[in-house]
């Protein structure tokens, strides 16, 4: 499903992301975990092209992207309708009701008729346990209500693989949880997901895969129950030992 | 004293009532026939050369990006009054001969499109980045971006400078008088001309300037009520 080979990025002098291969296989769940300023977001940002990578190549649902090569803005958009992102700070349309901000893609990016996407709207929105919400503006919703619209938003593009960074970080810890319900919801439907987060608990109930990043590297990975318990590597220990 | 004496002789006050109620109505024709139409007019082109012109300053191309800082910075760093005189008395000089109406529209949109190309580019800019990514991430282009997430909401931030535009410009309509467009204010000095009541027209000219003004900002007041049903207050 996604096929990344030595990735690469830099912010001017600085080199975030110092080569990174990964394979992910379609309907599993990746957490990504890792130290402040360590490249998670960079990371999940090129995936989706909001960064530009400096090096490297990514393959997603069958479309390769070569960053070595200048890349089309046509090509660009395709690319980007492989992945759908679900942000920290929600990024909701606040001049658009949540049925709205469901129905913008594909209304105005696949031209989809009007009608038919409402319906699909309604049923995402449902989905993340919104029916009744679907005429609010976002600031009428709480974190966790604009969040689930966020990843409605998201789904209704049918992407290939679902991208959340630090979905719920920006949340009450009361609110916390129904986001977390909705993603696992998600992952045994079968989505492909990459996720950034420290929720340890969630990584535990829904990781296939975990991936600890130091310095822009993939320092080690595995099955959640083998990092979590038994890492091997020294950085990964002091890192479990710092947040648990 | 002007006033004691002309409280005190009936005859002088009912010959001002006369002018007054005899000049009203060609200078509600000025207003309405010249006045608001050029501030229309100028406005609406004014607006479309303001986007074109803060779209062309936050471009990628170095070359548009120039072209757009030396006219905002020309027509920002003249007197209105300086370019309608080129406009309509410079350029017959080299051959080209404007009418008063073609002067003063150009002369005007040019004018807005300069200012209003400040607001509405400091209003795209004042959109959050996250707006552009979310944007992004649903696969929409950079023109889908822009109209669809970027315009509505810059225009909620822009309505109130630049109803402070349109405004100004409905007063700054008073200099076309200066290029012989027969707006309100050239027919009041017409008028005056003629009576020598020169107070009286100019303050009846400055009335109808406030009541139209007045209007617009009632105007104003409804639309950003409108524009802010999707923020909470
Ligand atoms: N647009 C940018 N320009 C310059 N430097 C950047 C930019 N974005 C990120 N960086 C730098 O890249 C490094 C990695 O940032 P990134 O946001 O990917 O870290 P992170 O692992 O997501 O951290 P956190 O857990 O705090 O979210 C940081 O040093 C950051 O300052
Ligand atoms: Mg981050």
């Amino acid at each position: 499903m996604i096929t990344i080979k030595g990735l690469k990025k830099s912010f001017n002098e600085l080199e975030v992301l110092k080569g990174i291969d990964l394979e992910i296989d379609k309907g599993k769940v990746v957490i990504i975990i890792g130290p402040s300023g360590s490249g998670k977001t960079t990371f999940l940002r090129c995936l989706n092209v909001l960064e530009t990578p400096t090096e490297g190549s990514i393959s997603i649902g069958g479309q390769e992207m070569d960053f070595t090569k200048k890349v089309s803005p046509a090509a660009l958009s395709a690319f980007r309708r492989h992945t759908g992102m679900v942000f920290q700070s929600y990024n909701l349309f606040p001049h658009m009701a949540a049925l709205e901000n469901v129905m913008e893609g594909p209304v105005t990016v696949k031209k989809e008729p009007k009608e038919k996407v409402r319906e699909k709207a309604e049923y995402y929105l449902e989905k993340v346990g919104l029916s009744d919400k679907k005429d609010y503006y976002p600031f009428q919703l709480s974190g966790g209500q604009q969040q689930r619209v966020g990843i409605a938003r998201a789904l209704a593009m049918e992407p290939d693989v679902m991208l959340f960074d630090e979905p719920t970080s920006a949340l009450d810890p009361e609110l916390v949880r129904e986001v977390l319900n909705v993603m696992k919801d998600l992952a045994n439907e079968g989505m492909t997901m990459v996720v950034v987060t420290h929720e340890m608990r969630f990584a535990q109930e829904a990781a296939d895969e975990v991936i600890f990043i130091d310095g822009g590297v993939i320092v080690e990975r595995g099955n959640p129950q083998d990092l979590f318990n038994n890492p091997q590597m020294d950085r990964t220990k002091s890192f479990l030992r710092k947040i648990q | 004293m002007y006033l004691n004496n002309i409280l005190a002789d009936p005859e002088r006050m009912a010959r001002l009532v006369e002018i007054a109620q005899n000049s009203l109505l060609p200078l509600i024709q000025g207003a309405i026939f010249y006045t608001i139409p050029l501030t229309l007019i100028s406005f609406v082109f004014g607006i479309g050369l303001a986007i074109l012109t803060a779209l062309a300053r936050i471009s990628d191309v170095k070359f548009l990006r120039a072209v757009a800082r030396v006219y905002v910075s020309a027509i920002r760093g003249t007197p209105l009054l300086v370019q309608l005189f080129i406009l309509f008395y410079g350029l017959p000089t080299i051959g080209i001969v404007l009418d008063p109406w073609p002067s003063a529209i150009i002369g005007f949109s040019l004018n807005v499109g300069a200012y209003a190309s400040e607001i509405i580019r400091a209003a795209i800019l004042s959109i959050p980045k996250g707006q552009w990514e979310a944007g992004y991430s649903i696969g929409m282009n950079n023109r889908q971006v822009l109209k669809r997430i970027i315009f509505p909401q810059a225009t909620r931030v822009s309505i109130p400078p630049l109803s402070n535009t349109f405004i100004s410009l409905v007063k700054d309509t008073s200099l076309a008088s200066m290029i012989l467009l027969t707006e309100m204010f050239r027919r009041a000095q017409e008028i005056a001309t003629t009576n020598y009541e020169f107070l009286l027209l100019y303050t009846e000219a400055a009335l109808i300037y406030w009541v139209i003004c007045f209007l617009l900002s009632i105007a104003q007041g409804r639309i950003e009520n409108r524009l802010d049903r999707y923020v909470s207050r």
